[in-house]
């Protein structure tokens, strides 16, 4: 069964996209990401082009995240406040990442770049977390508590100026931390399709060591507003969203995570975050692979309207 | 499901009733006697949702000619469909340390982007490659202009080829000798195929007749490619209200995000 993507400007099998959305909403509703880093590099696979599947990977994210920040909202796990701050240094970035999305695509060297940035990325955040939940995991075996935050103890980030106080999230924070970790995160969404929780989530634990009950929930708040601000602007400057493509993966997707969810709760969370670090590991070899073998053919053809 | 669309003909009597026809080009040479006719019954293909491209037999005739040369199989016809012209930029990867890097790429200066030929033998063996050449018909023959500065142009053959080769692999540039065949002693039916990522635009029927490898007529009738229903106001929309198309992307995502939290929180 076929539909045709009108702005894609083919014909694809329904099915797959829907398989595709499915089995990344049930990943992201098992881990809690959005799975943007999942849903792009899957759609340049299946030869859609590469500026329409990270603006339509942004669409997906909104969707998918919309969910679970609901949920994370009644029960009151968002600092709105730090989503704020974090928001400003998105929208700039987004604005920032957009422009060089344009630029990389006029020199031909938006696939690596989007490749480059996926492996670094993916590779560094996935050993980290899986080394970081394998040595849970052990403590948990010999029955020790894992705090994920050490209170007290401080690193440079808490040595800043500009120092603002977080109530929801208790914690007494410089801003300029906090906006670069949201500019960094918004550059990513408009360059490589991705909500960037996987980075942000990490980011907020470790580096700026905020309390774990907000993080995700306040990330998410985030993610919504930077990836719904991508759609509007890649949809104005590139007229890159495809609707159809979007609607098919939201839908697939929202019905799979509500499945993922209820799997990840019977998982425990070292557990999980092992799973996810193999996955973010396994999507950054895969694609470290693809820069270092040789091409099937080293030419490529483009054609104007769509070139990257 | 393919869509078949038969341009019917009726040899002189077409002509006359059905003056909507444009005619693109014609090459009548007056010296030969020869006339070449094609009649199109759609000048215009939808694109809906299950489109997977479209096959197209075309009908033709040919008035006028020899028949001991018609006997002789000396009358070749060549029938192309040409999509619309863009520009394409070939690139060319190499390694730079240890990772496979786009390092030079070359721009060709308005090439179709679709491209399906049908003859009545290779075309190969119907004229000379030079009068091919000149006239621009194959894959082979067809003319890659760089854009731009290319300097000393060595490079100019690897690209041209890589650009073919590509083209050709990934299906959108077709060619079947063989696909226009004599249903009478001048009635003739070519089929060409329109591929499924078909760009949309203004297409071109073009057909050629040769008489003993030299070029005697040639006729075009163009084919316009549109999306029709909802394909074309979602491009429109995206095209001409691009702000609102966005944000209609973005409340599209919220309700469906929020419909399905709602909707499995009942459960």
């Amino acid at each position: 069964m076929s539909i045709y993507l009108p702005i894609a400007e083919l014909s694809v099998n329904i099915l797959i996209i829907l398989g595709m959305g499915a089995a990344v909403g049930f990943l992201s509703g098992m881990f809690g990401v959005g799975g943007g880093f999942l849903i792009t590099p899957l759609l340049i696979f299946y030869n859609i082009p590469p500026v329409v599947a990270v603006a339509t990977g942004a669409n997906q994210v909104v969707a998918s995240s919309i969910s679970g920040a609901i949920t994370h909202f009644r029960r009151g796990t968002i600092d709105v406040k730090l989503g704020t701050v974090l928001l400003c240094g998105g929208l700039v970035g987004a604005t920032v990442g957009v422009w060089l999305f344009s630029l990389l695509r006029r020199v031909g060297q938006l696939d690596l770049v989007i490749s480059l940035l996926y492996v670094v990325l993916l590779g560094s955040v996935g050993s980290l977390m899986l080394w970081e939940s394998l040595r849970a995991m052990r403590k948990a075996a010999k029955n020790q508590a894992t705090p994920l935050r050490r209170p007290g103890q401080h690193n440079w980030v808490h040595r800043l100026p500009l120092k603002m106080r977080f109530k929801k999230s208790k914690i007494y924070l410089s801003v300029i931390p906090v906006a670069g970790l949201g500019f960094c995160i918004g550059v990513l969404t408009s360059v490589m399709g991705v909500g960037g929780g996987f980075i942000m989530v990490p980011a907020m634990i470790y580096l700026l060591r905020i309390p774990t009950n907000v993080v995700v929930g306040t990330s998410l708040f985030q993610i919504i507003f930077v990836s719904a601000y991508t759609v509007i602007v890649q949809a104005s400057t590139n007229y890159t969203v495809d609707i159809v493509l979007a609607f098919v993966l939201m839908i697939a997707g929202v019905i799979g995570a509500q499945y993922g969810v209820r799997v990840g709760q019977k998982l425990r969370g070292e557990q999980l975050r092992a799973l996810l670090a193999l996955l973010v590991l396994a999507v950054g070899i895969r694609l470290a692979i693809e820069l270092v073998i040789p091409p099937k053919d080293v030419y490529s053809v483009v054609s104007a309207g769509f070139g990257f | 499901m393919a869509h078949f669309v038969t341009i019917a003909f009726a040899a002189l009597s077409l002509a006359f009733t059905a003056p909507a026809f444009a005619q693109l080009q014609d090459e009548n040479a007056n010296d030969f006697t020869e006339k070449l006719e094609i009649g199109i019954s759609t000048d215009e293909i939808a694109i809906t949702s299950d489109f997977r491209g479209a096959d197209l037999t075309i009908f033709g005739a040919v008035d006028g000619f020899d028949p001991s040369l018609l006997a002789q199989g000396k009358y070749n016809i060549i029938v192309s469909l040409e999509g619309p012209k863009d520009n394409a930029t070939v690139r060319k990867k190499e390694r730079v340390f240890g990772i496979w890097v786009n390092t030079s790429s070359m721009t060709f200066e308005l090439v179709p982007e679709s491209y399906s030929l049908s003859s009545t033998r290779d075309i190969e063996t119907i004229a000379p490659p030079g009068e091919m050449g000149n006239m621009g018909i194959g894959v082979d023959h067809m003319r890659l202009v760089p854009l731009g500065f290319v300097g000393d142009g060595s490079n100019l053959g690897e690209f041209r080829n890589a650009f073919r080769r590509i083209r050709e692999t990934s299906g959108v540039y077709e060619r079947d000798p063989g696909g226009v065949q004599f249903i009478s002693s001048s009635l003739f039916k070519a089929s060409v195929r329109l591929p499924a990522n078909v760009p949309n635009g203004v297409h071109v029927v073009r057909a050629y007749l040769f008489r003993d490898g030299t070029f005697v007529a040639a006729k075009a009738l163009p084919l316009r490619v549109v999306k029709t229903g909802l394909e074309q106001v979602i491009t429109q929309t995206a095209h001409e209200q691009p702000l609102f198309y966005g944000f209609f992307a973005v409340l599209l995502a919220v309700i469906t995000g929020w419909g399905a939290s709602l909707l499995f929180r009942k459960e």
